[in-house]
């Protein structure tokens, strides 16, 4: 959108906020639980609350243009502190609460943080712990004072304190927190965001005022969101999700932002709460399912029927019911009884009973957890996005929602995909610059305002959707030249319980072949009820059954990928299952349990070998490290099976080329 | 008896009080059996006192006899400058000793806020009758009554479990919620009976700092019985060390720790 827009609109954060209290002051605007009872504050005392915070700030001689680190859980008083920090012409640094003394001392001195304000007696110590590394952090201001009675540091301060402070001394600092207010523009920072960094140092992303107003504001459009929208805001704030969710699009809405009691109490208090707009990672739609499904399976068999054939139900016409498809009058009427007796119980139990719009990003959402949602009529899409692009890049339009799409570009996106399969973007919502660091803008953002995502992508033909295949460095070609996405391929084999870990291998090779590691739990489980025995994962993992099992799957993801022009030399031709589980202990999977390709490779070189030359099984030995450290060696013969492939025909190869 | 007696301050800046409870020549049996043989110590107002010793030392039959459940045969009780006569339990409650007990004592069926709530018991002075038609003084009074529960609900960080019932929580949940129950009666004393047996090294440190929080924020004296010596000697100002029902040592952990007796009846000693 152009300035002529913005100039009769606010241009900043502290002017949206008097905006609000115009328009409905006596409006709730954020509600926290404490003790038990949900506290709420209208506009009009938060504004009250944010002016006395910023005084207060002044007081202890915050300077125009200082940045302000932020750490804890979400609460009113944090999204308060963001706000007075801008209304003082300062930069707001919100820092994962949960990160280590030395990650918030990197970040606290690279952005010179001239104060932090923080939650408890945890993040203090951090701050007292780091403190003489950081001569720019003057003062430390808390929230709970629990444990710090005894702490005599002078720099320390309640944050009570320092908004009464701001009050007593409010007629001589009032007009200066007013001019410097109106001062801000729409090319001010809004807010600084690290990124996590998978790589090397977390990176300052610098977002205006401008990024985050206008994607507020086009995000908002694009799904009808009203100053009568509630959220629980439980994600951490230094994300930038939460930044767009809990502040930008609130304050432009003028919506109730709901706290969490405490960090354990998020399902409880979704549930009393009932947002009609959500946002959580894919993760949290899965563990809800397993959640239903075991209390499920622990019901009465009438129940149990009940449950199966409401759901099967469900899949049916569910999504067609919620995309406005059309559906024959018994099964909409069916439909409205499974509603009444299971849909509207489980929505209830999972706090989604008035969710208008769902999002979930981040990683890939399986197919059947997507559906699932969906079917029970919840409105649950799916959005693309990153910090750099103030979160917003594509997102699922209502009716048009899928699983393996992650939607059209968002209102002022625009999108262009280079040869490599890179994506790029430009918008409105594109971060100014990482901060003090111009060698990694000018390598991300080019001279026009054009992004690398680092995911490799395609749009699709006729929807104009967007599809996500893998991170653009792990993306290869085949020796014929097709595009090769292991990721893309592991996902889809991982979707099913008993795959608990994949490894495809194909770059530069004739054909695709893949490592699995089964999951213990689920296969076991399996085994358990059609009376296998076995002894040890190893045994599992080698028996027939399991095998035949693990085949089929791998050859209907080989159907589902064939369907695929872009990526149908990407089937897997050959498979093993390994005899032991990929384990961060041995290098093989990160931390975070990302799978390490280099390492991987070179240790089962002669598995590797073996799938590639057509043996019908492999003998190998493996060293493994054991929990408390020790190591010791697992020698093991693995079977190696083909796996039905679909024949593409040659000439949508070479249009792959 | 040693330097800490009369009006201290520790070095992590707590204030050390005069006597609260004083136990003077204690003597219990059970039929011939001596439990307690001739104890007398005191416990000083904030202090954290540790009583340990080897199974079947009397440590439990001690905090008996504090809490008023049993009355010894021979000695005195002194509480806050006065003679204690023998009590009921319900009365040495009320005087503002709470405890919680070795084996969990919790109402299974009810949920940990009402198990809280009974903690509230000794302070609530409305009939049933009253409570029964919940208007005004009754109304009033349990408001201001939750407010404390949760209160320590928040102390405690329970909130997620504020409406489960106790019976299907794991053990290490029960034995905080059985803390929060005493501490509901807002005690002058709270005395603790093994309150870390069965857990695991990261719930012992929870427990450890909400022990030793709840003596910082309210002061609370504090008597425990632990066998987790590394946790006895981190809690406590000082400790007594019972062994057959004989007091062998008392004093710092310092003090206590390199006594030889202590260290005896702890690894026990060569017979030649």
């Amino acid at each position: 959108m152009t300035d002529a827009h913005l100039s009769d609109e606010p241009r900043s954060i502290p002017g949206l906020l008097a905006r609000n209290v115009r328009r409905h002051g006596d409006r709730p605007a954020y509600r926290e639980k404490e003790l038990g009872i949900w506290q709420s504050w209208t506009w009009a005392e938060v504004a009250d609350e944010i002016e006395a915070l910023a005084l207060g700030l002044l007081a202890l001689g915050l300077e125009k243009g200082d940045h302000v680190a932020i750490a804890g859980r979400n609460r009113p008083r944090f999204y308060w502190t963001m706000v007075a920090t801008q209304m003082a012409g300062c930069v707001p640094v919100p820092v994962y609460q949960d990160s280590v003394a030395e990650e918030m001392a990197y970040v606290l001195d690279h952005c010179g943080a001239r104060m932090a304000v923080v939650e408890d007696q945890e993040q203090v110590d951090k701050t007292i712990e780091i403190k003489d590394r950081l001569p720019n952090l003057r003062d430390v201001i808390y929230l709970d004072p629990r444990g710090l009675r005894k702490y005599t540091h002078a720099h320390l301060k309640p944050f009570a304190e320092v908004q009464a402070a701001g009050r007593a001394r409010r007629s001589e600092m009032i007009a200066e927190l007013e001019r410097r207010r109106d001062a801000a523009g729409p090319d001010d920072t809004c807010v600084m965001l690290y990124t996590s960094g998978t790589t090397g140092r977390p990176k300052g992303v610098v977002l205006s005022n401008r990024n985050i107003i206008e994607t507020s504001r086009a995000s908002a459009e694009f799904d009808r969101l009203t100053e009568h929208e509630s959220v629980l805001a439980y994600l951490p704030m230094a994300w930038v999700g939460d930044f767009i969710f809990s502040l930008g699009q609130a304050m432009w809405c003028g919506f109730c932002v709901n706290c969490p009691e405490s960090t354990t109490t998020m399902h409880e208090n979704l549930n009393e709460i009932g947002p009609t707009y959500f946002f959580a990672p894919p993760r949290y739609f899965e563990e809800r399912i397993t959640t239903i499904t075991i209390r499920m399976e622990d019901a009465s068999a009438l129940k149990r029927r009940i449950y199966d054939r409401a759901m099967a139900h469900a899949r049916k016409v569910g999504p067609s019911i919620l995309d406005g498809k059309p559906v024959s009058g018994r099964d909409r009427w069916l439909y409205r009884l499974f509603d009444v007796l299971i849909y509207a119980p489980i929505r209830n139990r999972s706090g989604m009973s008035n969710v208008r719009v769902a999002y979930t990003a981040g990683e890939a959402i399986g197919p059947e957890i997507f559906d699932f949602w969906r079917s029970l009529g919840i409105n649950l899409k799916q959005l693309y996005g990153q910090t750099e692009a103030s979160v917003f890049i594509t997102q699922q339009p209502d009716h048009e929602v899928r699983a393996d799409t992650v939607g059209v570009p968002s209102p002022g996106v625009e999108l262009r995909i280079a040869e490599t399969g890179e994506v790029f973007y430009r918008s409105p919502g594109v971060f100014v610059e990482y901060y003090k660091n111009p060698a990694s803008t000018a390598d991300t953002k080019d001279a026009d305002g054009w992004v690398a995502t680092g995911d490799a992508g395609f749009i699709e033909e006729g929807t104009g959707h967007l599809r996500i295949i893998d991170r653009a460095k792990d993306v290869g070609k085949l020796a014929s030249g097709a595009l090769f996405a292991p990721k893309y391929v592991e996902n889809k084999l991982k979707f099913y319980p008993a795959i608990l870990e994949a490894v495809v291998h194909g770059a530069d090779r004739d054909y695709c072949t893949a490592f699995i590691n089964i999951d213990l739990s689920a296969v076991g489980n399996w085994a358990e009820r059609k009376n296998i025995a076995y002894s040890s994962y190893q045994e599992l993992a080698g028996h027939q059954d399991v095998l035949d099992t693990i085949q089929s799957h791998v050859e209907e993801v080989n159907r589902s990928i064939a369907g695929d022009e872009m990526l149908s030399g990407c089937q897997v031709r050959r498979f093993l299952v390994l005899h032991k589980e990929l384990d961060a202990d041995d290098g093989e999977l990160t931390r975070t349990r990302k799978v390490r390709r280099k390492i991987i490779n070179e240790k089962y070189d002669d598995l590797v070998n073996a799938l590639y030359d057509g043996s019908k099984t492999v003998t190998t030995e493996t060293e493994v490290t054991y929990e408390d450290g020790r190591k010791g060696s697992i020698k093991a013969t693995l079977e190696i099976r083909d796996a039905a492939v679909v024949p593409v025909e040659a000439k949508r190869m070479e249009a792959a080329e | 008896m040693n330097a800490m007696s009369g009006n201290t301050t520790t070095a992590d800046g707590r204030k050390i009080g005069g006597v609260l409870m004083e136990m003077r020549n204690i003597t219990l049996r059970f039929g011939g059996v001596e439990a307690i043989k001739d104890i007398s110590f005191d416990i000083l107002e904030g202090e954290v006192r540790a009583i340990i010793g080897p199974n079947g030392a009397g440590k439990s039959s001690m905090l008996n006899v504090i809490s008023g459940f049993y009355n010894p045969q021979v000695g005195e009780v002194w509480f806050r400058g006065e003679k204690r006569p023998p009590m009921k339990p319900y009365e040495v409650a009320r005087l503002g000793i709470a405890r919680t007990f070795q084996n969990i004592a919790l109402f299974d069926g009810m949920s940990v806020l009402d198990n809280i709530m009974t903690g509230r018991l000794t302070h609530m002075t409305t009939g049933m009758l009253a409570q029964a038609i919940w208007k005004g003084k009754a109304e009033r009074e349990e408001v201001a009554n939750r407010e404390i529960v949760e209160k320590i609900i928040d102390f405690l960080e329970i909130q997620h479990i504020r409406k489960v019932p106790v019976g299907r929580l794991p053990y290490g949940l029960k034995k905080r919620v059985e803390l929060a129950r005493a501490l509901a009666a807002e005690p002058k004393l709270l005395l603790l009976d093994e309150p870390m047996a069965g857990m695991n090294v990261e719930e012992k440190e929870d427990m450890s700092r909400y022990i030793l929080d709840t003596n910082d924020e309210f002061g609370t004296t504090i008597a425990l019985i632990e066998h987790d010596m590394g946790v006895v000697m981190d809690l406590s100002d000082r400790v007594v060390v019972m062994d057959y029902g004989k007091k062998i040592g008392d004093g710092t952990p310092d003090e206590v720790r390199n006594n030889q007796e202590v260290i005896d009846a702890y690894l026990g000693v060569a017979h030649d």
